[in-house]
Protein backbone atom coordinates (compact mmCIF):
# COMPACT_ATOMS: atom_id res chain seq x y z
CA UNK A 1 0.00 0.00 0.00
CA UNK A 2 1.63 3.20 -0.81
CA UNK A 3 2.51 5.32 2.15
CA UNK A 4 0.68 8.67 1.79
CA UNK A 5 1.57 10.19 5.10
CA UNK A 6 5.54 10.17 4.22
CA UNK A 7 4.04 12.79 1.22
CA UNK A 8 2.13 14.85 3.61
CA UNK A 9 4.66 15.04 6.30
CA UNK A 10 6.96 17.73 7.11
CA UNK A 11 10.16 16.97 8.77
CA UNK A 12 11.68 20.36 8.29
CA UNK A 13 9.51 22.75 9.05
CA UNK A 14 11.43 25.68 7.62
CA UNK A 15 12.28 24.41 4.56
CA UNK A 16 9.24 22.38 3.96
CA UNK A 17 10.98 19.15 3.35
CA UNK A 18 8.73 16.00 3.82
CA UNK A 19 9.26 12.53 5.27
CA UNK A 20 9.64 11.13 1.25
CA UNK A 21 12.04 13.15 0.74
CA UNK A 22 13.99 12.10 3.57
CA UNK A 23 13.41 8.36 2.52
CA UNK A 24 13.87 9.49 -0.61
CA UNK A 25 17.77 10.03 -0.14
CA UNK A 26 18.22 7.41 2.42
CA UNK A 27 17.39 4.87 -0.37
CA UNK A 28 19.57 6.52 -2.76
CA UNK A 29 22.68 6.26 -0.17
CA UNK A 30 22.75 9.40 1.85
CA UNK A 31 23.41 7.98 5.07
CA UNK A 32 24.19 11.27 7.00
CA UNK A 33 22.48 13.85 8.18
CA UNK A 34 24.93 16.23 6.41
CA UNK A 35 24.50 14.68 2.88
CA UNK A 36 21.13 14.85 3.16
CA UNK A 37 20.97 18.40 4.48
CA UNK A 38 23.00 19.90 1.72
CA UNK A 39 21.33 17.88 -1.13
CA UNK A 40 17.39 19.15 0.28
CA UNK A 41 18.13 22.16 2.35
CA UNK A 42 16.92 20.23 5.71
CA UNK A 43 17.80 21.60 8.58
CA UNK A 44 19.27 25.25 6.70
CA UNK A 45 16.44 27.58 7.51
CA UNK A 46 16.10 29.80 10.65
CA UNK A 47 15.90 27.12 13.33
CA UNK A 48 19.10 25.29 11.74
CA UNK A 49 18.01 22.31 12.42
CA UNK A 50 16.82 21.98 16.02
CA UNK A 51 13.17 20.10 15.23
CA UNK A 52 14.00 18.12 12.35
CA UNK A 53 17.90 17.04 12.81
CA UNK A 54 16.41 14.39 15.72
CA UNK A 55 13.89 13.24 13.19
CA UNK A 56 16.09 12.79 10.11
CA UNK A 57 18.45 10.98 12.42
CA UNK A 58 15.74 8.26 13.75
CA UNK A 59 15.27 7.69 9.69
CA UNK A 60 18.71 6.87 9.09
CA UNK A 61 19.02 4.78 12.00
CA UNK A 62 15.90 3.04 11.03
CA UNK A 63 17.23 2.61 7.47
CA UNK A 64 20.35 1.71 7.67
CA UNK A 65 20.34 -0.48 10.92
CA UNK A 66 22.63 1.85 13.26
CA UNK A 67 22.21 3.39 16.72
CA UNK A 68 21.22 7.03 16.64
CA UNK A 69 24.15 7.70 19.26
CA UNK A 70 26.32 6.23 16.63
CA UNK A 71 25.46 8.67 13.85
CA UNK A 72 28.02 11.81 12.89
CA UNK A 73 26.01 14.91 13.89
CA UNK A 74 26.39 18.17 11.47
CA UNK A 75 28.28 21.03 12.75
CA UNK A 76 26.90 23.35 14.63
CA UNK A 77 27.48 26.34 12.87
CA UNK A 78 26.94 29.96 14.70
CA UNK A 79 25.46 32.00 15.38
CA UNK A 80 23.19 29.86 17.86
CA UNK A 81 19.82 31.95 16.64
CA UNK A 82 19.40 34.19 13.58
CA UNK A 83 20.99 37.82 14.02
CA UNK A 84 20.74 40.54 12.37
CA UNK A 85 23.54 41.95 10.29
CA UNK A 86 22.86 45.84 11.95
CA UNK A 87 22.85 44.39 14.91
CA UNK A 88 26.51 42.64 14.59
CA UNK A 89 27.36 46.02 13.79
CA UNK A 90 26.60 47.51 16.96
CA UNK A 91 28.63 44.94 18.50
CA UNK A 92 31.50 46.03 16.94
CA UNK A 93 30.88 49.64 17.52
CA UNK A 94 30.52 49.29 21.25
CA UNK A 95 33.81 47.21 21.19
CA UNK A 96 35.61 50.33 19.72
CA UNK B 1 35.68 -2.29 -3.91
CA UNK B 2 37.33 -3.29 -7.23
CA UNK B 3 40.48 -4.75 -6.75
CA UNK B 4 41.66 -3.70 -10.17
CA UNK B 5 40.85 -0.40 -12.24
CA UNK B 6 41.67 1.47 -15.25
CA UNK B 7 41.94 4.68 -13.33
CA UNK B 8 41.50 5.54 -10.15
CA UNK B 9 40.19 9.16 -9.33
CA UNK B 10 40.99 10.68 -5.71
CA UNK B 11 38.66 13.10 -4.72
CA UNK B 12 35.00 13.49 -4.62
CA UNK B 13 34.45 17.33 -5.07
CA UNK B 14 33.53 18.77 -8.68
CA UNK B 15 36.57 17.91 -10.25
CA UNK B 16 36.82 14.51 -9.98
CA UNK B 17 33.11 13.58 -10.62
CA UNK B 18 33.54 15.44 -13.88
CA UNK B 19 37.19 13.51 -14.60
CA UNK B 20 35.55 10.27 -13.60
CA UNK B 21 32.41 10.67 -15.58
CA UNK B 22 34.24 12.35 -18.66
CA UNK B 23 36.75 9.15 -18.42
CA UNK B 24 33.71 6.31 -18.41
CA UNK B 25 32.49 8.53 -21.69
CA UNK B 26 35.47 7.95 -23.29
CA UNK B 27 35.04 4.13 -22.95
CA UNK B 28 37.34 3.62 -20.12
CA UNK B 29 36.09 0.55 -18.91
CA UNK B 30 36.83 0.20 -14.85
CA UNK B 31 37.08 3.75 -13.15
CA UNK B 32 37.18 4.00 -9.42
CA UNK B 33 36.59 7.04 -7.40
CA UNK B 34 37.37 7.36 -4.35
CA UNK B 35 35.90 9.80 -1.33
CA UNK B 36 37.45 10.37 2.10
CA UNK B 37 34.16 11.91 3.39
CA UNK B 38 30.85 12.49 0.88
CA UNK B 39 30.43 13.93 -2.27
CA UNK B 40 31.81 17.73 -2.05
CA UNK B 41 31.89 17.93 1.58
CA UNK B 42 34.91 20.00 1.17
CA UNK B 43 35.91 22.60 -1.08
CA UNK B 44 33.22 22.40 -3.89
CA UNK B 45 30.32 22.33 -1.23
CA UNK B 46 31.72 25.27 0.87
CA UNK B 47 32.16 27.42 -1.87
CA UNK B 48 29.76 30.17 -3.34
CA UNK B 49 30.03 28.43 -6.61
CA UNK B 50 29.88 31.69 -8.18
CA UNK B 51 30.65 31.28 -12.48
CA UNK B 52 31.56 33.89 -14.93
CA UNK B 53 33.51 34.69 -18.43
CA UNK B 54 35.59 37.37 -16.92
CA UNK B 55 38.78 36.49 -16.02
CA UNK B 56 42.16 38.13 -16.80
CA UNK B 57 43.99 35.41 -18.97
CA UNK B 58 43.48 33.17 -21.99
CA UNK B 59 43.49 30.03 -20.49
CA UNK B 60 41.07 31.03 -17.99
CA UNK B 61 38.86 32.55 -20.58
CA UNK B 62 38.77 29.69 -22.33
CA UNK B 63 38.23 27.33 -20.14
CA UNK B 64 35.50 29.18 -18.56
CA UNK B 65 33.67 29.80 -21.73
CA UNK B 66 33.73 26.41 -22.62
CA UNK B 67 32.37 25.33 -18.54
CA UNK B 68 29.35 27.52 -18.62
CA UNK B 69 28.46 26.46 -21.91
CA UNK B 70 28.32 22.68 -20.79
CA UNK B 71 26.54 24.45 -17.47
CA UNK B 72 23.40 25.31 -19.30
CA UNK B 73 22.73 22.44 -20.66
CA UNK B 74 24.51 20.15 -18.08
CA UNK B 75 21.25 19.02 -16.63
CA UNK B 76 19.45 17.58 -19.95
CA UNK B 77 22.95 16.47 -20.63
CA UNK B 78 23.56 14.16 -17.11
CA UNK B 79 19.44 13.68 -17.19
CA UNK B 80 19.58 15.25 -13.59
CA UNK B 81 16.12 15.75 -12.78
CA UNK B 82 16.59 17.91 -10.03
CA UNK B 83 18.49 20.47 -12.04
CA UNK B 84 21.69 22.36 -11.11
CA UNK B 85 20.33 25.17 -9.76
CA UNK B 86 21.79 27.61 -12.37
CA UNK B 87 21.18 31.18 -12.51
CA UNK B 88 22.09 33.36 -15.12
CA UNK B 89 21.51 37.19 -13.92
CA UNK B 90 24.76 38.29 -14.01
CA UNK B 91 27.92 38.73 -12.51
CA UNK B 92 29.00 42.17 -11.33
CA UNK B 93 32.78 43.36 -10.57
CA UNK B 94 33.26 46.47 -8.67
CA UNK B 95 36.24 48.97 -9.72
CA UNK B 96 37.25 50.98 -6.98
CA UNK B 97 40.70 52.66 -8.05
CA UNK B 98 42.40 53.99 -11.95
CA UNK B 99 44.40 50.60 -11.63
CA UNK B 100 41.55 48.48 -10.89
CA UNK B 101 39.68 50.01 -13.73
CA UNK B 102 42.65 49.38 -16.30
CA UNK B 103 43.16 45.57 -15.39
CA UNK B 104 39.21 45.23 -15.87
CA UNK B 105 38.96 46.96 -19.49
CA UNK B 106 42.00 45.07 -20.59
CA UNK B 107 40.29 41.76 -19.58
CA UNK B 108 37.10 42.44 -21.05
CA UNK B 109 38.91 43.30 -24.32
CA UNK B 110 40.86 39.64 -23.71
CA UNK B 111 37.56 38.07 -23.54
CA UNK B 112 36.25 40.25 -26.43
CA UNK B 113 39.38 38.92 -28.47
CA UNK B 114 38.98 35.28 -27.59
CA UNK B 115 34.74 34.27 -27.02
CA UNK B 116 32.70 34.78 -29.83
CA UNK B 117 29.61 36.65 -29.17
CA UNK B 118 31.21 37.77 -25.56
CA UNK B 119 28.49 39.81 -23.61
CA UNK B 120 31.09 40.85 -20.90
CA UNK B 121 30.43 45.15 -21.11
CA UNK B 122 32.09 47.66 -18.76
CA UNK B 123 29.64 49.87 -16.84
CA UNK B 124 29.67 53.21 -15.18
CA UNK B 125 28.55 53.68 -12.02
CA UNK B 126 25.79 55.43 -13.31
CA UNK B 127 24.85 52.18 -15.45
CA UNK B 128 25.70 50.19 -12.35
CA UNK B 129 23.19 51.75 -10.55
CA UNK B 130 20.30 51.51 -12.91
CA UNK B 131 21.23 47.62 -12.84
CA UNK B 132 21.05 47.65 -8.70
CA UNK B 133 19.72 50.61 -7.14
CA UNK B 134 20.56 49.13 -3.97
CA UNK B 135 24.41 48.90 -4.39
CA UNK B 136 26.48 51.70 -2.44
CA UNK B 137 28.56 53.02 -5.61
CA UNK B 138 30.79 55.18 -2.76
CA UNK B 139 34.17 55.53 -4.82
CA UNK B 140 33.17 52.97 -7.55
CA UNK B 141 34.78 54.49 -11.16
CA UNK B 142 33.01 51.19 -12.76
CA UNK B 143 32.58 47.89 -13.15
CA UNK B 144 32.36 44.76 -15.60
CA UNK B 145 29.17 42.93 -16.03
CA UNK B 146 28.42 39.82 -17.93
CA UNK B 147 24.76 39.13 -18.31
CA UNK B 148 25.48 35.37 -18.94
CA UNK B 149 27.52 34.79 -15.64
CA UNK B 150 25.81 33.65 -12.43
CA UNK B 151 25.91 30.71 -10.13
CA UNK B 152 25.00 27.14 -9.55
CA UNK B 153 24.30 24.44 -6.80
CA UNK B 154 27.71 23.34 -5.70
CA UNK B 155 26.38 20.22 -4.24
CA UNK B 156 23.51 18.93 -7.51
CA UNK B 157 26.25 20.07 -9.84
CA UNK B 158 28.42 17.18 -8.21
CA UNK B 159 25.86 14.71 -7.67
CA UNK B 160 24.79 15.58 -11.43
CA UNK B 161 28.11 14.19 -12.51
CA UNK B 162 28.63 11.58 -10.01
CA UNK B 163 25.16 9.72 -10.91
CA UNK B 164 25.77 10.18 -14.42
CA UNK B 165 29.58 8.40 -13.78
CA UNK B 166 27.97 5.84 -12.14
CA UNK B 167 25.31 4.82 -14.46
CA UNK B 168 28.41 4.55 -16.74
CA UNK B 169 30.03 1.93 -14.52
CA UNK B 170 32.58 3.97 -12.49
CA UNK B 171 32.63 2.63 -8.60
CA UNK B 172 32.22 5.79 -6.40
CA UNK B 173 33.49 5.08 -2.83
CA UNK B 174 32.56 7.40 -0.51
CA UNK B 175 34.38 7.39 3.11
CA UNK B 176 37.02 5.64 1.22
CA UNK B 177 40.68 7.41 2.29
CA UNK B 178 43.56 7.08 0.22
CA UNK B 179 46.60 6.14 2.72
CA UNK B 180 49.08 5.60 0.32
CA UNK B 181 49.69 5.08 -3.87
CA UNK B 182 52.04 2.02 -5.03
CA UNK B 183 54.95 3.30 -7.65
CA UNK B 184 56.15 0.28 -10.02
CA UNK B 185 59.68 2.04 -11.15
CA UNK B 186 58.71 5.43 -12.65
CA UNK B 187 54.82 4.89 -12.72
CA UNK B 188 51.94 4.67 -10.63
CA UNK B 189 50.71 0.44 -9.76
CA UNK B 190 48.15 1.36 -6.97
CA UNK B 191 46.41 3.16 -4.45
CA UNK B 192 46.20 1.86 -0.61
CA UNK B 193 43.02 2.78 0.44
CA UNK B 194 41.30 1.95 4.06
CA UNK B 195 38.67 -0.31 2.32
CA UNK B 196 41.79 -2.25 0.54
CA UNK B 197 44.32 -1.65 -2.50
CA UNK B 198 43.39 -0.91 -5.93
CA UNK B 199 45.68 -2.59 -8.78
CA UNK B 200 45.51 0.69 -11.67
CA UNK B 201 48.66 2.15 -14.12
CA UNK B 202 46.57 5.59 -13.63
CA UNK B 203 45.56 7.85 -11.02
CA UNK B 204 44.09 11.31 -10.73
CA UNK B 205 44.83 13.79 -7.95
CA UNK B 206 41.58 15.93 -7.78
CA UNK B 207 42.11 16.21 -3.56
CA UNK B 208 41.67 19.88 -3.66
CA UNK B 209 43.25 21.39 -0.61
CA UNK B 210 44.43 17.76 0.19
CA UNK B 211 46.33 17.84 -3.02
CA UNK B 212 49.42 18.30 -2.02
CA UNK B 213 49.01 14.98 0.69
CA UNK B 214 48.03 12.86 -1.90
CA UNK B 215 50.66 13.71 -4.53
CA UNK B 216 53.48 13.17 -1.69
CA UNK B 217 52.20 9.39 -1.30
CA UNK B 218 52.98 8.88 -5.39
CA UNK B 219 56.67 11.22 -4.66
CA UNK B 220 55.17 14.52 -6.51
CA UNK B 221 56.11 17.61 -4.23
CA UNK B 222 52.83 20.81 -4.95
CA UNK B 223 53.35 24.17 -4.05
CA UNK B 224 49.83 23.73 -2.81
CA UNK B 225 48.43 25.78 0.21
CA UNK B 226 45.23 24.95 1.97
CA UNK B 227 43.89 28.53 2.60
CA UNK B 228 40.77 28.93 4.58
CA UNK B 229 37.89 30.95 3.39
CA UNK B 230 35.12 32.13 5.07
CA UNK B 231 30.98 32.70 4.42
CA UNK B 232 27.75 33.27 5.85
CA UNK B 233 24.11 33.15 4.52
CA UNK B 234 21.08 35.11 5.55
CA UNK B 235 17.50 34.10 5.94
CA UNK B 236 15.23 33.95 2.37
CA UNK B 237 14.83 37.85 1.63
CA UNK B 238 12.55 39.34 -1.46
CA UNK B 239 14.87 39.53 -4.30
CA UNK B 240 17.83 42.64 -4.11
CA UNK B 241 21.09 41.57 -5.54
CA UNK B 242 19.80 39.27 -8.74
CA UNK B 243 23.52 39.53 -10.15
CA UNK B 244 26.28 37.99 -8.27
CA UNK B 245 29.07 41.08 -7.16
CA UNK B 246 32.92 41.22 -6.23
CA UNK B 247 35.12 43.93 -4.87
CA UNK B 248 38.64 43.05 -5.19
CA UNK B 249 39.31 46.01 -2.94
CA UNK B 250 37.43 44.90 0.00
CA UNK B 251 37.97 41.11 -0.62
CA UNK B 252 34.14 40.97 -0.74
CA UNK B 253 31.98 38.88 -2.92
CA UNK B 254 28.11 38.07 -2.39
CA UNK B 255 25.06 36.56 -4.25
CA UNK B 256 21.52 35.66 -3.49
CA UNK B 257 20.47 32.26 -4.06
CA UNK B 258 17.34 31.17 -5.91
CA UNK B 259 15.61 30.25 -2.51
CA UNK B 260 15.90 33.63 -1.55
CA UNK B 261 18.99 33.72 1.03
CA UNK B 262 21.81 36.13 0.85
CA UNK B 263 25.65 34.73 0.68
CA UNK B 264 28.55 36.68 1.68
CA UNK B 265 32.16 35.64 1.27
CA UNK B 266 35.32 37.49 2.26
CA UNK B 267 38.95 36.71 1.72
CA UNK B 268 41.63 37.72 3.95
CA UNK B 269 44.44 36.27 2.93
CA UNK B 270 46.45 38.39 5.17
CA UNK B 271 44.52 37.41 8.31
CA UNK B 272 43.70 34.17 7.56
CA UNK B 273 44.72 30.44 8.72
CA UNK B 274 46.83 28.64 6.55
CA UNK B 275 46.62 25.05 6.65
CA UNK B 276 43.58 22.51 6.96
CA UNK B 277 41.30 23.99 9.46
CA UNK B 278 38.04 24.29 8.77
CA UNK B 279 36.68 25.73 11.53
CA UNK B 280 34.59 28.94 10.98
CA UNK B 281 34.93 32.41 13.20
CA UNK B 282 32.93 35.09 14.99
CA UNK B 283 35.44 37.93 14.06
CA UNK B 284 34.51 37.22 10.37
CA UNK B 285 30.80 37.67 11.28
CA UNK B 286 31.22 41.04 12.83
CA UNK B 287 33.81 42.21 9.77
CA UNK B 288 31.58 40.66 7.29
CA UNK B 289 28.66 42.47 8.75
CA UNK B 290 30.65 45.68 8.25
CA UNK B 291 31.61 45.12 4.87
CA UNK B 292 28.28 43.74 3.69
CA UNK B 293 26.29 46.93 4.80
CA UNK B 294 28.87 49.21 3.44
CA UNK B 295 28.20 47.45 0.01
CA UNK B 296 24.49 47.12 0.44
CA UNK B 297 23.05 49.44 3.13
CA UNK B 298 19.16 47.38 2.78
CA UNK B 299 20.57 44.38 4.43
CA UNK B 300 20.94 45.93 7.58
CA UNK B 301 18.13 44.15 9.17
CA UNK B 302 18.35 41.13 7.35
CA UNK B 303 18.94 37.99 9.61
CA UNK B 304 22.35 35.93 9.46
CA UNK B 305 20.99 32.07 9.94
CA UNK B 306 24.67 30.57 9.66
CA UNK B 307 28.57 31.10 8.42
CA UNK B 308 30.76 28.22 7.51
CA UNK B 309 34.62 28.14 6.77
CA UNK B 310 36.24 25.83 3.84
CA UNK B 311 39.58 25.69 1.98
CA UNK B 312 41.05 27.23 -1.04
CA UNK B 313 43.98 25.19 -2.73
CA UNK B 314 46.29 27.90 -3.69
CA UNK B 315 48.98 28.05 -5.58
CA UNK B 316 51.90 30.32 -6.20
CA UNK B 317 50.12 32.07 -9.42
CA UNK B 318 46.73 31.25 -8.39
CA UNK B 319 46.52 28.92 -11.10
CA UNK B 320 45.77 25.48 -11.47
CA UNK B 321 47.83 22.50 -11.89
CA UNK B 322 46.34 20.12 -14.84
CA UNK B 323 47.72 17.56 -16.77
CA UNK B 324 50.29 14.71 -16.51
CA UNK B 325 53.74 14.47 -14.19
CA UNK B 326 56.94 13.62 -16.44
CA UNK B 327 58.78 11.97 -13.43
CA UNK B 328 55.50 9.62 -12.30
CA UNK B 329 54.18 8.36 -15.63
CA UNK B 330 50.42 7.62 -14.95
CA UNK B 331 49.96 10.34 -12.23
CA UNK B 332 48.00 12.80 -13.50
CA UNK B 333 46.88 16.41 -11.62
CA UNK B 334 43.73 18.70 -11.13
CA UNK B 335 44.29 20.55 -8.04
CA UNK B 336 45.45 23.99 -6.86
CA UNK B 337 42.08 26.01 -8.60
CA UNK B 338 42.76 28.78 -6.13
CA UNK B 339 39.12 29.62 -5.47
CA UNK B 340 37.66 29.37 -8.49
CA UNK B 341 37.74 25.91 -9.60
CA UNK B 342 33.88 24.70 -8.55
CA UNK B 343 33.15 26.81 -12.14
CA UNK B 344 35.77 24.92 -14.35
CA UNK B 345 35.36 21.91 -13.10
CA UNK B 346 32.87 20.58 -15.92
CA UNK B 347 35.65 21.59 -18.30
CA UNK B 348 38.39 20.25 -16.51
CA UNK B 349 37.22 17.23 -16.43
CA UNK B 350 36.94 16.92 -20.03
CA UNK B 351 40.27 18.16 -20.84
CA UNK B 352 41.90 16.31 -18.64
CA UNK B 353 39.91 13.08 -19.61
CA UNK B 354 41.18 13.70 -23.05
CA UNK B 355 45.22 13.93 -22.48
CA UNK B 356 44.77 10.63 -20.29
CA UNK B 357 43.36 8.91 -23.47
CA UNK B 358 45.70 10.78 -25.56
CA UNK B 359 43.64 13.20 -27.41
CA UNK B 360 44.10 16.60 -28.37
CA UNK B 361 42.55 19.20 -25.06
CA UNK B 362 39.55 20.79 -26.10
CA UNK B 363 41.61 23.95 -24.88
CA UNK B 364 45.23 23.85 -24.37
CA UNK B 365 46.36 24.20 -21.01
CA UNK B 366 49.94 24.01 -21.06
CA UNK B 367 50.38 27.04 -18.88
CA UNK B 368 48.55 24.50 -16.14
CA UNK B 369 51.90 22.24 -16.52
CA UNK B 370 53.43 21.09 -13.39
CA UNK B 371 56.96 21.42 -14.56
CA UNK B 372 56.00 25.57 -14.77
CA UNK B 373 57.02 25.99 -11.33
CA UNK B 374 60.52 23.98 -11.86
CA UNK B 375 60.79 26.11 -15.02
CA UNK B 376 59.92 30.05 -12.60
CA UNK B 377 57.39 30.39 -16.26
CA UNK B 378 54.34 31.39 -14.01
CA UNK B 379 51.07 32.57 -15.54
CA UNK B 380 49.24 34.73 -12.83
CA UNK B 381 45.79 35.22 -12.70
CA UNK B 382 44.91 38.68 -12.44
CA UNK B 383 40.64 38.35 -11.41
CA UNK B 384 40.47 36.39 -8.39
CA UNK B 385 39.86 36.75 -4.77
Amino acid sequence: MPDTTAAATIICRCEDVTLEEIRAQIAAGRHTIDEIKRLTRCGMGPCQGRTCRTLVAGEIARAVGVDVAEEALPTFRPPLKPVKLGVLLAEENDGA
Amino acid sequence: MRKHADAVVIGGGIHGCSVAYHLAKKGMGDVVLVEKDYLAACGTGRSAAGIRHQFGTEVNVRLSAASLAMMETLSEDLDYAHGIELLQKGYLMLAYGRPELETFTRNVALQHRIIADCKTVMMTPEQIHELNPHLNLDGVLGGSFNPRDGHASPWHTTQAFAEAAARLGVEINTRTEVTGIRLDGDRVGGVVTTRGEILTDTVVDCAGPFGAVVSRMAGVDLPLTPQRHQILVTEPVAEVVPMMVISYTHGTYFKQTPHGSILMGYGDPAHEVIGLEQDASWQFLVEVARKITYHMPILENVRVVRQWAGLYDMTPDSQAILGGVPEVRGFYLDVGWSGHGFMLGPIAGKVLSEIIVGEEPTVDVDDFRYARFAENDLCPEPACV
